[in-house]
């Protein structure tokens, strides 16, 4: 290792990111392969185009729909909300107890996902969740109407719950890096608060606007557990049917399906990225 | 000199535990206690492995939690129960992703599709009480038996809606927001058979489960189909007073629940047997054949009983004296002729459910 006197291939330096190779290769490159021939392959084995005709299913259709009304809905709300409420913070003094605790909190509730997060909506509006009773009780409404919780509308407000304190997190820092100084610039140029906002502050806030966008979108995009929990009739996301492809008692043989489904999330995933690019160049230009 | 599993020849020999007992018997491809001379010795055998994995056995259904510990009081061999709540599927995905392991599945409870697609897993056994299991429910060489079955039922609180008496009743007003199917169709064999006691009190058949996906899609217009997955914690919350399920299932509920009660609708009788099958992989093989000789043995068929399931050996138990008498004559009365779907009426319904499922109660 210690090599000749040249040392002109030197690996040591890269040796350092052979663990994030390694990982890489296991959890990224790996699976997508096997997705991706699985996608094209039958359950013998042989190469095949029977799965990518089983997309176009009207089940599988209306599942791609699902996830993509969800994701980019989610997103959006996500992201304005979530803007929003990040601009609010910042506003607040730096030592203000109030922001720290709003970050503290928004940096757990981004994480709250998954089983948990589902029960604690169904325990909150559910059937007969606490709620939806004490509504009932005092208002005679009924809240929780004919299930609407366990199917897409439910998903979009539980998934809202997770976006919004995750776009807090990811966007706070864009807010924090605008410096007063421009600001003071602006004004001595004569800027009003308006110009200011239009020429300055959200040219700059775009792109890291539009990447968060992005991560919400895929966040929600691949989300499955809380689906898993919430929604047990119908699939009405595409994470739902590649469960059914691989676990039903009654549909057997789909293995590949889930796979050709898979492999259809990552397409939309590639082109949501490059768009995502191409958005960012437009975005980005002037800053060069 | 170790004589290695014939069926495992495939995997990597290395690896391949011995799975030869100490008196020479390979318990791999024992069919019989008789093979490793006679149940003292099957049991000496199992205890040496020490260990016996099950997988997707809810301790709630059909009476599991009490079965597992019977086992492991009685044969002092430690059971390791993996994913309770898993699907029949997951069970045969855990045994090919494990394969080789000692944490792969011993013995597998399946559904009817899922057992029959995967015959070339099982290892052929015949238990000692292999002549009271009538023949329709037995694979000939003992690849896989029937171990209890039930009728698809409903199952509600009485101190929350009228009294059931058919399947139509949960059309009524009373039921909105309350009548819960114990899964997706499209996954689950009990929310299947759900569809097709649906369909069959509404004039399809086992042929035909469009009038039962039809009922399903009026209800949910109607209001009254719940879409939460029913089990014994909903059914305790209240969270699902109307469960349409296996009759088992609504006896556990009843445990807990003083005013849960369950009927079998005589418009729609449709009945449904697990299959219990032996992994041919499996990493403790002897524990795995004295596991069925336990569950097929009167007292593992009592406790399933006692579970609410009818075991397979019921009638000739019955008769030879040896049954519960009390639990078996408590079980939901059944009047007509069952229906039990084919597996081929199963695939075809399972293709119409997947095509119009999602739509009917969207």
């Amino acid at each position: 290792m210690s090599g000749g006197p040249g040392r002109r291939f030197a690996v040591g330096p890269a040796l350092p990111l052979l663990p994030f190779l390694l990982f890489v290769l296991v959890f990224l490159v790996v699976p997508t392969l096997t997705v991706v021939l699985g996608a094209f392959q039958d359950e013998d084995g042989r190469p095949t185009l029977g799965n990518l005709d089983a997309l176009t299913s009207e089940a599988a259709l209306t599942a791609l729909r699902g996830s993509l009304v969800l994701s980019a809905s989610t997103a959006v709300i996500g992201a304005v909300l979530g803007a929003v409420l990040a601009y609010l913070i910042v506003s607040m003094p730096a030592q203000s107890l109030l922001r720290r605790a709003t970050l503290a909190v928004s940096g757990v509730l981004a994480q709250f996902g998954g089983v948990v997060l589902a029960f604690a909506w169904i325990a909150t509006i559910g059937p007969v969740g606490v709620v939806t009773q004490a509504v009932a009780d005092l208002l005679g409404a009924d809240l929780y109407g004919d299930g609407w919780l366990f199917g897409l509308p439910g998903l979009v407000v539980v998934y809202s719950y997770f976006q919004i304190p995750l776009m807090v997190i990811v966007f706070t820092p864009a807010f924090d890096g605008l410096r007063p100084q421009w600001r003071e610039a602006a004004v001595n140029l004569g800027a009003s608060t308006w110009t200011y906002w239009r020429y300055v502050a959200l040219p700059l806030l775009t792109p890291p606007f539009l990447g968060a966008l992005l991560l919400l979108f895929a966040n929600a995009f691949a989300a499955y557990a809380t689906a898993a929990v919430l929604v047990s009739q119908g699939q009405p996301i595409v994470p739902l049917l590649i469960r059914q492809a691989i676990t039903s008692e009654v549909l057997l043989g789909q293995a590949n399906v889930g796979y050709a489904l898979a492999f259809e999330m990552i397409v939309v995933v590639t082109v949501v990225m490059v768009g995502y690019s191409l958005l960012l160049r437009r975005a980005a230009r002037w800053m060069r | 000199m170790a004589t290695l599993a014939a069926a495992a020849g495939c995997a990597a020999p290395e690896k391949e535990s011995d799975t030869t007992t100490e008196s020479g018997v390979d318990a791999a491809s024992a069919t019989s206690a008789e093979d490793f001379g006679g149940m003292d010795e099957l049991v000496k055998a199992a205890q040496d492995e020490g260990t016996l994995n099950v997988i997707a056995l809810p301790p709630d259904w059909a009476n599991y939690g009490e079965v597992i510990s019977t086992f492991e009081d009685k044969y002092d061999i430690e059971v390791s129960s993996d994913q309770p709540d898993a699907a029949s599927q997951d069970e045969i995905n855990a045994a090919n992703d494990l394969k080789g392991t000692d944490r792969a599945p011993d013995v597998f409870d399946l559904g009817q599709s899922v057992a029959l697609a995967n015959t070339d897993l099982f290892a052929p056994y015949q238990v000692e009480t292999w002549d009271d299991i009538p023949d329709e429910f037995k694979d000939p060489d003992g690849t896989w038996v029937n171990d209890y079955g039930g009728y698809m039922s409903i199952g509600y609180d009485s101190s929350v809606v009228p009294d059931v008496t058919s399947v139509a009743d949960l059309m009524k007003p009373e039921f909105k927001g309350k009548v819960a199917l114990n899964g997706d169709p499209t996954q689950a064999g009990a929310a299947f058979s759900g569809v097709m006691m649906a369909a069959i009190a509404n004039g399809g058949s086992a042929d035909d489960i469009a009038p039962g996906v039809d009922f399903f899609a009026d209800l949910k217009k109607a209001g009254n189909f719940l879409t939460v997955d029913p089990d014994s914690t909903t059914i305790e919350q209240g969270t699902t007073p109307v469960v349409i399920d296996w009759d088992y299932l609504g006896a556990a509920a009843a445990a807990n629940v003083d005013t849960w009660k369950t009927v079998v609708p005589e418009e729609a009788v449709v009945a449904g047997y697990y299959f219990q099958a032996i992994n041919a992989d499996a990493p403790h093989p002897a524990a795995a054949r004295l596991w069925q000789e336990f569950l097929y043995s009167d007292e593992g068929q009592n406790l399933w009983l006692k579970g609410g399931a009818r075991p397979v050996r019921g009638d000739a138990m019955a008769e030879a004296g040896t049954i519960d008498e009390e639990l078996w004559g408590a079980l939901p009365e059944v009047t007509g002729e069952p229906v039990i779907p084919t597996d081929e009426q199963t695939v075809t319904a399972g293709e119409y459910l997947a095509a119009n499922w999602s739509k009917a109660i969207r």
